[in-house]
């Protein structure tokens, strides 16, 4: 099957039902998209399929074919950084870091949708990505950052 | 200070030696043998050497045995050694170093050392002496205790300061003139004539001189990083996705495989058919191994799917299979023979207690997992004559003796990469995934198993923090909380954690009472006595560890009293209070919540004081009710640690802390039913969601001496402070953990 991943298209050889999460893992070698949970609770395989934020773990590669898929390695990269990339890094947000690849897709994501979003906006579309080592404080302050600079952009 | 500091000072002393293309400040004392460190007593020191720096072409790389679960700890250590060695932080390279003996942990043995012991003194330190030495002799190469900052601030320091000089020296002789007129900047030497040499390349002039020692460390007014805030070398590595952890690991050749673990931890595996499975794509075989099943296929996913489709019929869960069992052994527990330690025994308990009103109430904490975000996983490759492991973990010196116990090859033929940790929290201080590991690994030699447990495995198979009770026995008089009897049950967690690895734990196990025995507060009667019971659930330590359970029966307790009395939280804990510094953190975190008695109208605010792991700790928590229910609206926390090394992420590491303590408190627990946890994801495992989650404000007191680790000391206070909260807004007390079963939460 074909996939197209961060603007370039891959071929795969695998199960339709296997979730995308293990093809960009195991078959594409993209490993940004983290696993974490496996059902839908963590968010941290978070990734954008057509422009929405969408657990990898959920989605069966046979829906992904003819996608456009963007990981974090596709939103931008340590030399030309995405704002909310950016914000991230201006805030410090990460820990372990290894729901930070989900929490930043959810949040571009979230931007992109609302460009000024409210305390409660954010617990809403965030709520789904869990953070083990209680980093909301930062992310808040860090998606309130990135609005504010897409804003002036 | 105690002979503690005099150990530590001689822990510098550092040789060199050359390696390829350049030169190791310390390795001379790694590679040493590991002598019998009894004969030779602590004081000798020169086994002890901790981190160490490389320098060669490619310029400055931090050799580490402190590993980075999340904490921050590559970068913590960077910015001490960066603050002496003159370079710059971000050129400052981490390998995670071998597994050594000569890397023990000197700050492990401190907290244990002070229990032992409760005086200053003499006495103390001779009992640091002989826990230190135990260590030593264990080579108990750990990460955890919040000990990375205390081993680390002066050794690395040190390290640095030593390694310049020796720089300074090669290239003043090099250049032919006197050390004294030389300078250091940004990773170069200066000359008099204003010429630089990169220490690059002074890498080969320097291998095998003497390396100069006892270099008197700087004034913290010229400090440049200690202090000041820092970025965390590792933050845009984590921001774009191109930080790798254990689980992105990728070795040649190497094949995926999965687990099955019977449900009841440690329980057997009576047999299996793996027909279904072994015809599945992908599968390229089916291994039994200790406790379980595994498959060894070609993509993680399609070894997940095989393994839940090996039919498996499990033996008995080797501890008792309901809860209702578990707390009954922790009641039956506290009796005369079953007591552990009473070391605090002020006043005359028994006699207060004889008569008038004596206040009575029981406490409980729950089982927990750790359940860090990255699943537990490692790769093994065994070859005939050795092998290698790669893998997240706190005990690289335990990983590496248990590889070779099951591969049956010396240690020192395994080789232990230590990888990147996608979370801990005590959760990799467990090696079982090395053994399976090797298991496999040993069914197709030469091929490098990559083994990732799924989220349900993990979270069953957790060693969660102990499950503890504690009794409550008090009076009050005259407006005044006059005795606290406080009694703690539960298992021994050192004794389940190290007899998992064969190491025994001799005397009290100090964590049975942390948190609690040494609370600063001068209640004329004051006792605190920790029984143990016997080992239900396999446990582990659990970020905090006794303290975790302990912080929350100790400040419930004298909560009730305060309250019984009439008085303030604030102002009678600061009334009994008397230690200086524990004072000082009550009054700062009094002062940043403007504490000024009861809010009224739906609102509450409650305030816990612990002292873990040599950190004194005060939370403030506000809360207030609203239609959804219960809010945490506010936390101030005020600690104190010495010296705060990065304000960035001291900040967000207690910030952090403070979460993992109120999630936990609200929402969680790990109960069992015919032995098997019955949580088996976050959906029935939450922690803290960002909903929840309010605004903390931290504040950082640097009063004492002695500089700490913040990993662990905010968690143990904010349960007790959430839940004093509770009581002033909703009259409601809570004497069990999780509160959600009690309570309505937003």
């Amino acid at each position: 099957m074909k996939l197209t991943v961060n603007g370039v298209e891959h071929e795969a050889d695998v199960e339709p039902e296997m979730p995308l999460l293990w093809v960009l893992r195991d078959e594409l070698q993209i490993r940004g998209p983290k696993y974490g949970c496996g059902i839908a609770q963590c968010g941290a395989c978070t990734v954008q399929m057509d422009g929405i934020a969408v657990r990898s773990c959920q989605i069966a590669a046979g829906d992904a074919e003819g996608a456009e898929v963007v990981t974090i390695e596709g939103l931008g990269t340590p030399e030309s950084l995405h704002a909310v990339q950016a914000a991230w890094i201006e805030h410090q947000v990460a820990q372990c870091g290894y729901c930070q690849s989900g929490q930043i897709m959810q949040a571009a994501y979230l931007l992109d949708m609302m460009p000024e979003p409210t305390d409660e906006d954010i617990d809403k579309v965030m709520g789904g990505n869990l953070c083990r080592c209680g980093t909301y404080p930062r992310i808040r302050a860090a998606i309130k950052a990135a609005s504010a600079a897409m804003k002036g952009a | 200070m105690s002979r503690l500091g005099t150990i530590t000072r001689r822990a510098f002393l550092v040789g060199s030696a050359a390696v390829a293309g350049g030169v190791a400040f310390g390795v001379y004392t790694v590679r040493k043998p590991h002598a019998n460190p009894l004969a030779e007593g602590l004081g000798e020191g020169q086994a002890a050497l901790t981190p160490y720096v490389r320098i060669d072409g490619d310029g400055v790389t931090l050799i580490t045995p402190r590993a980075d679960l999340g904490q921050g700890a590559y970068h913590v250590q960077a910015a001490l050694l960066a603050e002496e060695l003159d370079v710059e932080l971000e050129a400052i390279r981490v390998d995670p170093g071998p597994p050594s003996g000569a890397y023990w942990n000197t700050a492990m043995a401190e907290e244990a050392a002070e229990f032992m012991v409760p005086a200053q003194g003499r006495m103390q330190a001779g009992a640091a002496n002989v826990v230190g030495a135990a260590m030593k002799v264990m080579g108990l190469q750990i990460t955890g205790g919040s000990t990375t900052v205390p081993d680390g601030f002066d050794k690395l320091r040190a390290a640095g300061a030593s390694a310049r000089e020796t720089l300074k020296a090669a290239a003043a002789a090099k250049a032919g003139v006197p050390v004294g007129e030389v300078t250091t900047e940004a990773g170069q030497v200066v000359l008099p004539d204003g010429a630089k040499v990169a220490y690059s390349d002074l890498a080969a002039d320097v291998a095998g001189m003497e390396v100069v020692q006892d270099v008197p460390l700087r004034d913290p007014s010229e400090w440049r990083y200690i202090g000041k805030p820092m970025r965390r070398i590792d933050i845009v590595a984590k921001s774009t996705g191109t930080q790798a952890y254990g689980i992105d690991a990728e070795i040649e050749g190497m094949v995926h495989a999965a687990i099955r673990l019977n449900p009841a931890q440690g329980g057997p595996v009576n047999r299996f058919d793996a027909s279904e499975a072994e015809a599945m794509r992908g599968v390229k075989a089916v291994v039994p191994v200790t406790g379980g099943v595994a498959v060894v296929a070609d993509n993680t996913w399609r070894a997940f799917r095989a393994a839940e489709a090996v039919k498996i019929e499990w033996g008995e869960a080797p501890f008792p299979g309901s809860m209702d069992e578990h707390w009954a052994a922790l009641g039956a527990a506290f009796a005369e023979e079953a007591q552990d330690s009473r070391n605090r025994d002020d006043g005359d308990v028994e006699g207060a207690l004889g008569g008038g009103d004596v206040i009575e109430a029981e406490y409980r904490a729950p089982y927990l997992a750790h359940a860090p975000l990255e699943p537990i996983n490692a790769i093994v490759r065994v070859d005939d004559d050795g092998a290698e492991v790669w893998t997240g973990t706190q005990i690289p010196r335990f990983v590496q003796q248990n590889v070779a116990r099951v591969a049956g090859l010396e240690p020192d033929r395994v080789v232990v990469h230590v990888l990147m940790m996608g979370g801990s929290f005590g959760h990799r201080l467990e090696d079982e995934v090395v053994k399976q590991a090797t298991e496999i690994a040993l069914t197709v030699k030469g091929t490098p198993v990559k083994l990732t447990y799924s989220r349900e495995e993990d979270m069953m198979h957790d060693f969660p923090r102990q499950i503890a009770m504690g009794r409550l026995r008090g009076r009050v008089a005259e407006g005044r909380v006059e005795t606290l009897d406080l009694s703690i049950a539960m298992p021994s967690v050192m004794g389940s954690q190290m007899g998992r690895q064969g190491q025994p734990v001799p005397g009290p196990d100090s964590q049975i009472v942390a948190g609690a025995w040494n609370a600063p507060f001068a209640i004329p009667n004051h006792r605190v006595t920790g029984y143990r019971a016997p080992e239900l659930a396999p446990v582990s330590s659990w970020r905090s560890v006794g303290a975790s359970t302990n912080g929350f029966f100790y400040n419930a307790a004298l909560d009730e009293l305060i309250h019984a009395a009439g008085a303030d939280p604030m102002e009678e804990r600061l009334r009994l209070c008397d230690d200086p510094l524990s004072r000082q953190v009550l009054e700062a975190v009094a002062e940043m919540s403007s504490w000024d008695g009861p809010l009224g109208d739906g609102r509450g605010r409650g305030v816990a004081f612990v002292q873990s792991f040599g950190v004194r700790c005060a939370e403030v928590v506000e809360v207030s009710r609203g239609e959804r229910g219960l809010r945490i609206d506010k936390v101030w926390v005020a600690a104190e640690v010495g010296r705060v090394v990065d304000p960035v992420n001291f900040e967000n590491h207690v910030q952090g802390a403070v979460i993992w303590g109120l999630g936990h408190a609200m929402n969680c627990e790990t109960t069992y039913a015919d032995g098997r946890a019955e949580q088996d994801n976050y959906h029935a495992f939450e922690g803290m969601r960002i909903w929840q989650a309010p605004e903390i404000m931290v504040r950082g007191l640097e009063n004492g001496a002695r500089v700490t680790g913040v990993g662990e000391p905010p968690v143990p206070p904010a349960a007790p402070a959430l839940a004093g909260a509770i009581f002033a807004a909703t009259g409601q007390r809570l004497r069990e953990m999780p509160f959600s079963k009690f309570v309505e939460f937003v």
